[in-house]
């Protein structure tokens, strides 16, 4: 008797509560996106070099002890520029990417309740919005309105709301078949507490996924941007504007050309691979 | 039964139709965001109120906002693009030479990218979970999370700075001869060509490995059929409309990845032209050059829908 009951309780100690196994690469690709976040806050304390100081005479200098990372075309240093260029990339995309998610799930979870004609007008209005390509609609946008930092990051929210809807949404039409919220529905709940309490947290694991990699690419259409000339505006710099800056330099290969691409990749790649290496039970929690 | 088909197959172009319309609209909208008064920006100088009037009659800009679009969507459908703001020539003109070079430069990548990729991503599908397989994954998906603008940046520190194989910017408006014609051509294809093969293959192996996944072709593995024998006469056939359609999908990234090679290259096409109108605000030539990208998007997404329309079995 002794021995059937002591037998599950070291299975039950084997599983606590947020026992999740992060694979190595998940934790690597992390702690990137951890020590880009903290550059970004703490640029100006970290950075070697005033951001928009002639420090060389050497326009495209190379790597030295001084300049780890070369010069630019104005013989400024390249360091301080990418670490303060993370302000913009992070910053601005984290913006847009938060007012997406924010956007595209309310109105999701909404529909998904409302149901009937509100879902098909929204679902096809969105869905129509998607059918022009993100550059063109950004492009057009930029054209009409100018470029500033507040209009980027509308921009880039309206671009990618849609995609955020159209996950919310089908995961939250799953949800609200379930037993309980109907039974809440019975109880008369209006429809912010059953958006909020009841489908939330059942969306929540693979919505926090989707918000990952439309992190992806709201960096990727604000890199191009600044690279076609039409996002974050001289002075100030994001990663994609250094690439556009230095651009000459490109037919002798300048480190000033390489390394704002790679901080963009090195960015966009751990993002990816953390979601990769998400715990199952983070990435499918409502998958039913 | 295959009446079911046409009448999805319709539904589906109905659907693509408003669509379209839906595009114009958000695009005229958009564009009629811009604050302060065309007429007035176009006179500049010479802008007195009553040439600002005349202007503003002329070209119905005193009707309403919705007015004005009915008679954009009309002109657009009858073929006239309307003038350009800055240089006064008809739009139709301005872009004519340049779509033909930017359908060139499609075309080409189109036949060197579909094979390629093609191969490589079935390839990589039937010898899943092997190295091969591995290297090919990791290929595509750091093609995929980098800009396009780092791929023509590499490509061309690869091919002109340490090869030295081509020259590292393109003037195609100065070719001359079959071999400059080739150089001009090489790096802006072998960019748009990386773009488009990574989405590719990681779509036409996707769609491939659904079908090895379905119980026919694990019959067929019981069966004792080969490894080869179940892909390719199995498993290839009916894989074979989820892979058009990956193909047709996957082609619609070169819309955003010839903005950027036209930039970066100086290539002479259609983007290069709607980008130097963003920088001098021309509006209708702005207007013009985005209806057609949509249209192109647009119809390259809804082939891909037809194709996964008439290549479904059970509908048949």
């Amino acid at each position: 008797m002794t021995m059937t009951l002591s037998l599950p309780k070291p299975q039950k100690t084997r599983l606590p509560r947020f026992g999740y196994r992060f694979p190595l690469v998940g934790v690597i690709s992390f702690l990137i996106i951890v020590a880009w976040i903290l550059v970004a806050i703490f640029a100006p304390f970290i950075a070697p070099h005033p951001v928009g100081d002639i420090v060389d005479f050497d326009f495209f200098g190379p790597m030295t002890a001084e300049f780890p990372l070369g010069t630019d075309y104005l013989g400024r240093d390249m360091l301080s520029r990418i670490l303060l260029g993370a302000r913009y990339t992070v910053g601005i995309s984290l913006a847009a990417v938060c007012l997406a998610c924010l956007c595209g799930i309310t109105l999701g979870m909404t529909a998904a309740v409302i149901g009937g004609w509100f879902d098909t007008v929204l679902s096809r209005t969105l869905d129509a919005l998607t059918s022009i390509p993100s550059k063109i609609l950004a492009l057009v946008i930029v054209a009409a309105v100018g470029s500033s930092i507040p209009i980027l990051i509308v921009t880039l929210a309206i671009i990618y709301t849609p995609g955020c809807y159209r996950i919310a949404r089908a995961l939250a039409v799953n949800i609200n078949t379930m037993d309980y919220v109907t039974v809440a529905r019975a109880r008369g709940e209006g429809l912010g507490y059953l958006i909020r309490s009841e489908i939330l947290p059942g969306i929540i694991g693979p919505v926090l996924a989707d918000f990952g990699l439309r992190f992806v690419f709201i960096v990727l259409l604000l890199s191009s941007m600044s690279f076609l000339g039409l996002g974050v505006q001289p002075p100030f710099a994001d990663w994609g504007a250094l690439v556009k800056e230095n651009i000459g330099g490109l037919s002798f290969a300048a480190p000033a050309v390489i390394f704002p691409s790679i901080a963009i990749a090195s960015l966009t790649i751990s993002v990816n691979l953390l979601i990769d290496n998400l715990p199952q039970k983070i990435r499918d929690r409502s998958e039913s | 039964m295959n009446s079911l088909i046409l009448r999805l197959a319709a539904k589906r172009l109905v659907i693509a139709f408003l669509t379209l319309l839906f595009v114009a609209f958000t695009i005229f909208f958009a564009t009629e965001m811009l604050p302060g008064d065309v007429a007035e920006v176009l006179l500049g100088q010479a802008a007195t109120p009553e040439a600002v009037a005349g202007l503003r009659t002329a070209m119905n800009l005193d009707q309403p906002a919705f007015l004005r679009f009915i008679y954009w969507l009309g002109e657009l459908f009858t073929g006239d693009f309307g003038v350009s703001y800055v240089n006064k020539l008809p739009i139709a003109d301005l872009i004519g030479g340049r779509l033909a070079n930017s359908l060139k430069l499609a075309g080409v990548t189109a036949v060197i990218s579909v094979p390629i990729a093609l191969a490589l991503g079935i390839t990589a599908a039937i010898k899943r979970g092997t190295l091969y397989d591995r290297i090919v994954s990791i290929f595509t998906i750091s093609v995929i999370s980098v800009p396009e603008f780092m791929v023509a940046t590499i490509a061309v520190i690869v091919f002109a700075v340490y090869l030295g194989w081509l020259p590292a910017l393109s003037m195609a408006n100065e070719v001359t001869s079959i071999g400059g014609l080739l150089k001009a051509f090489a790096m802006p294809v072998i960019t748009l060509s990386f773009v488009v093969s990574a989405q590719m293959i990681r779509m036409s192996r996707a769609a491939v490995l659904e079908t090895l996944n379905t119980p026919y072709v694990e019959m067929a593995l019981l069966k004792g059929a080969s490894r080869r024998r179940m892909v390719l006469r199995h498993a290839l056939p009916n894989a074979l409309g989820p892979i058009v359609n990956a193909v047709a999908l996957s082609l619609s990234y070169l819309l955003g990845g010839v903005i950027i090679v036209e930039t970066i290259f100086n290539y002479p096409g259609i983007a290069k032209l709607m980008l130097d109108a963003v920088s001098t605000r021309d509006l209708p030539l702005i207007q013009s050059c985005a209806m057609i990208f949509c249209l192109a998007y647009l119809l390259l997404i809804t082939i891909a829908d037809l194709v996964a329309i008439i290549s479904n079995p059970r509908l048949q």
